[in-house]
């Protein structure tokens, strides 16, 4: 006779893998919906590495928009629809779970299926709605939102199938794509004397974590191709400025600027065919275009002052660069076709680091007010701007592939981590790192 | 006396000399020709005893003050670091002499080189600040040209706010990042 296990892994196998980086959400689960992502069910005989619900409540609640429940509010812990206790969920003012059920498949790999289910259609109909098929009364049940197809996946590849069930769920309840398959780039500068310069990559949660390269000298800027493959930086280990492209799948390196001078702020097109960058080589820090097949050079900027920072447009038709032209460094458009500035922003002291949204409608800037550096949202239409951080020195703002949130870099105590505050500025977390400082995050794009 | 005519002519004019090729601020200058009307004086009072003792005096005197420059100067030039105030690059009247003292090093050693870094605190953007850091360091390299200095002599680096020298975040620690400096 077979044995059965049934383990509520959430409670009995909490064994995290390693992550230097963990989230600490500081703000804004309050106005967020609440939800349960109820411990899923085990039927089977094998250990599991970790608990997929974990992750998912995780991944919703650093989306900003849900606030899901501890495993001890949840007033049960139903293992299919059928036992769900509709009115006991909707006293607790929770009007959607997520079910999930893990089966073995064969040694090492296993079997997932998630529903999510409508807790107020489910109390109107009992769970038993019926409607007419083909002059027949059949069960609706029409209280389940979504049910998964089996999906099968091994052991060591839990995290992956709990962010891509946490992508369905996200999407089907918002209507808005999931990112929780992406990556972060950002640079680890530690107090160990050999190679202190780190530039690493781990999933979004800073789960992960690979050491992509690790120098003597400063490595900075991470910026992603579109196909999320490489990523170029500057490095300094030639003890100069110099912009390579690396190959995160082969490894290879390729160095695509080392003129006299400054090689910095390097940034994709979004069809993957142009670099942006900022060269010195004649006289001060102006920005050039380089078409990476022919390595040929178009020098888009030509004044006396700093311009800096280069960042495409979506439609890759127009940068934005900070400019020192007015005095202060400022944010300005420059269609690519026309060569025509447009200043951008008047409020505060400074504007740096300017990058549009993937929608096109909102620009993020570090918005220096009163000597203080913020993370800020202008909408571009209107020109108001909302300031969305409240931390210190916050600089290097980078926007995940579904406009939901801003990572970026910020001081707390003496160490300079990373945080996460979505584009409304009403979630806020922060990442904290237990070994030396954390900066210039880079959201991969989907991968 | 034709010869004591021609070397107080010397006197005079030797450093008056360096001093024109040297100097680019009213500071320089004046401490430089105090000097050479010093010297000046010093050869018309020795110019009354005999010519052999003379020419010897004014030669030591001359060694004396070379070595005693170079000496100086060789101290002037352990400090290879300058400091900047916030968002500046403009360099303080309180490094002039220090630059000298490179500027002539680098000049009486044409085969040598200089690495001039530019760095900067960390507020602002790392790719501002990269630019700023470039600013800072392009300052010096462009005064040590005035000076003199083969600008093939002279290279620069910004790192920005990359590598600070004091990591404690205070504002003091700020001020301290905020530099130049100069890498044989």
């Amino acid at each position: 006779m077979k044995k059965v296990f049934t383990l509520i892994f959430g409670l009995l196998f909490i064994t995290p893998s390693f992550a230097a980086i963990e989230i600490l959400i500081t703000e804004g689960l309050d106005g967020a919906k609440p939800i349960a992502v109820i411990p899923f069910s085990y039927d089977g005989i094998q250990t599991l590495p970790v608990g997929l619900a974990d992750v998912i409540s995780a991944d919703l609640a650093r989306s900003g928009k849900f606030n899901p429940k501890a495993v001890m509010e949840m007033p049960q812990q139903p293992m299919t629809d059928k036992d769900v206790d509709f009115t006991a969920w909707a006293e607790k003012g929770i009007d959607t779970i997520i079910l999930g059920q893990i089966r073995d498949a064969r040694p090492g790999v296993f079997t997932v299926t998630y529903q999510i289910i409508d807790i107020i259609r489910g109390q109107i109909t009992g769970g038993g709605a019926q409607m007419l098929s083909d002059g027949q009364l059949v069960t609706s049940n029409d209280h389940v939102m979504l049910a998964s197809k089996p999906i099968q996946f091994e052991s060591n590849d839990f995290r992956r199938v709990a962010h891509a069930i946490s992508d369905n769920v996200f999407e089907k309840l918002t209507g808005i794509k999931g990112a929780f398959q992406t990556k972060i780039a950002y640079v680890l500068v530690t107090d160990q004397p050999q190679r202190p310069y780190q530039l690493v990559v781990a999933d979004y949660d800073g789960y992960n974590e690979q050491e992509v390269v690790r120098s003597n000298e400063p490595l900075m800027s991470p910026t992603w191709s579109p196909d999320a493959t490489k990523l170029a930086y500057v490095t300094f280990e030639n003890r100069q400025a110099q912009i390579f492209i690396h190959d995160l799948y082969s490894g290879s390196r390729e160095m695509i600027a080392s003129f006299p001078g400054i090689n910095g702020a390097p940034r994709w097109s979004p069809d993957g065919s142009k670099m942006a960058m900022v060269l010195s080589k004649d006289g001060n820090p102006e920005i050039y275009v380089m078409d990476l097949l022919t390595r040929k050079l178009t020098r888009v900027t030509n004044n006396r002052s700093i311009d800096t920072e280069p960042s495409w447009y979506p439609d890759g038709q127009s940068l934005v660069v900070t400019s020192e032209i007015g005095g202060r460094p400022q944010l300005y458009q420059i269609d690519l076709r026309t060569g025509k500035k447009k200043r951008l922003t008047f409020t505060g002291e400074m504007n740096l680091g300017g990058s549009i949204t993937p929608d096109g409608k909102s620009l993020i800037t570090v918005n220096r007010t009163r000597g203080n550096y913020h993370i800020a949202r202008q909408d571009l239409r209107t020109g108001a701007i909302q300031v969305l951080t409240k931390t210190y020195l916050d600089e290097s703002p980078s926007v995940s592939p579904n406009g939901n949130m801003i990572i970026y870099s910020t001081l707390h105590g003496q160490n300079q981590v990373l945080a996460l505050v979505s584009v409304d500025g009403r979630f806020k977390a922060r990442l904290p790192s237990g070994i030396g400082q954390v900066k210039s995050p880079a959201w991969s794009p989907y991968m | 006396m034709q010869p004591t005519q021609l070397l107080k002519y010397l006197v005079v004019a030797l450093p008056m000399l360096t001093a024109a090729c040297s100097t680019t601020t009213g500071d320089d200058e004046t401490a430089t020709s105090t000097n050479a009307t010093e010297t000046a004086t010093t050869g018309a009072t020795a110019g009354n005893n005999g010519d052999t003792v003379e020419v010897m005096t004014l030669e030591q005197k001359r060694q004396m003050q070379v070595e005693e420059e170079k000496r100086k100067q060789d101290t002037l030039r352990k400090t290879n670091t300058l400091f900047f105030d916030f968002d500046d690059s403009q360099i303080q009247g309180k490094y002039f002499e220090i630059l000298e003292a490179h500027a002539a090093y680098l000049r009486a050693n044409p085969t040598a080189k200089v690495v001039v870094e530019g760095h900067c605190d960390e507020r602002g953007t790392p790719e501002y600040n990269i630019a700023l850091g470039e600013r800072r360091a392009k300052s010096v390299a462009k005064y040590l040209q005035n000076l003199g200095v083969m600008s093939s002599q002279i290279s620069t680096v910004s790192y920005g706010e990359e590598k600070p020298l004091d990591k404690s975040r205070s504002e003091a620690a700020f001020s301290k990042n905020r530099r130049a400096v100069l890498v044989y």
